[in-house]
């Protein structure tokens, strides 16, 4: 509570730098995450039957897919910008870490959804799933061709985790504040007393000026 | 459903997809596609001006 008071949560101003395309992505990729919770949340509701056999649940299936499609796009930009711009400097490797197990964890997300569909392309992915698995040594532990087994991994247990890990994601950003340039970054540590330097980076001080 | 018919016309998908093999790497067409997509938009954010980005950068000195 004291690295984080709630009334710092919600950025109101960010640094110069963030005025930037690249910044985007995170917030992107956030957004794509709740269309993909909101759907899921209305797919799970109505089930298998509705999702292949009326227009309105092909909608949501179709809304459901893209927006999941949409949230690796950025993700995966979202990655190239951090990981070309070093964003671990600064104490923010727990960012960073958060970060990549974010997407490691939403991979076997996606693919329970692939196999939780019920049609033959899941059959297809769930087969192949299996080969690779059992390949690599953990197909005594969980089996992708179980509907039932796939299906609660799909809309409990994975998503929970996803959105655990992107709100301590969200929370270690807004403690640490954004990644500065590394020209920013050399200034400072040159000239301590440079006009930027008065301002710090994090975005949580930042957001009370 | 007329939505879906335009588009149907526009993309056939009622074949193999097409996957382009090079050594131990095999990529389908359409996967090559998004990351070549991907990879112009990165540096797209990385060349175009944000809006209002150089007023604020005045603004500050």
């Amino acid at each position: 509570m004291g690295a984080l008071p709630p009334e710092k949560l919600l950025p109101d101003s960010q640094p110069t730098y963030v005025a930037s395309w690249i910044y985007v992505f995170g917030v992107a990729t956030i957004a794509s995450l709740m269309v993909i919770i909101g759907s899921g949340v209305i797919l799970s509701l109505k089930g298998p039957a509705w999702w292949h056999f009326t227009g309105i649940g092909h909608f949501f299936n179709s809304i459901h897919l893209w927006s999941v499609e949409l949230f690796f796009f950025f993700m995966v930009i979202h990655l190239w910008g951090k990981y070309w711009m070093a964003a671990w400097r600064g104490g923010r490797s727990r960012v960073w870490v958060t970060g990549a197990i974010t997407f490691i964890v939403a991979v076997p997300a996606a693919l329970t959804g692939y196999v939780s569909q019920q049609n033959f392309d899941a059959q297809w992915i769930a087969t192949q799933a299996k080969d690779g698995l059992n390949s690599a040594g953990v197909g005594a532990f969980f089996n992708v061709t179980n509907f039932g087994q796939m299906y609660s991994y799909h809309v409990l247990l994975l998503p929970a985790a996803v959105i655990v890990l992107v709100i301590a994601h969200v929370l270690l950003v807004r403690k640490h504040g954004v990644v500065p340039p590394f020209e920013l970054d050399e200034r400072l540590a040159s000239s301590p007393t440079a006009p930027d330097a008065a301002a710090p980076a994090s975005g949580a001080q930042r957001a009370s000026s | 459903m007329i939505g879906g018919g335009v588009l149907a016309a526009v993309f056939n998908l009622n074949h193999p997809s097409h996957v382009v093999h090079w050594h131990f790497i095999q990529l389908s067409v359409s996967n090559i596609v998004v990351i070549g997509v991907m990879l112009a938009i990165f540096a797209l954010a990385i060349l175009l001006p944000f809006p209002g980005a150089r007023r604020r950068a005045q603004g500050r000195r």
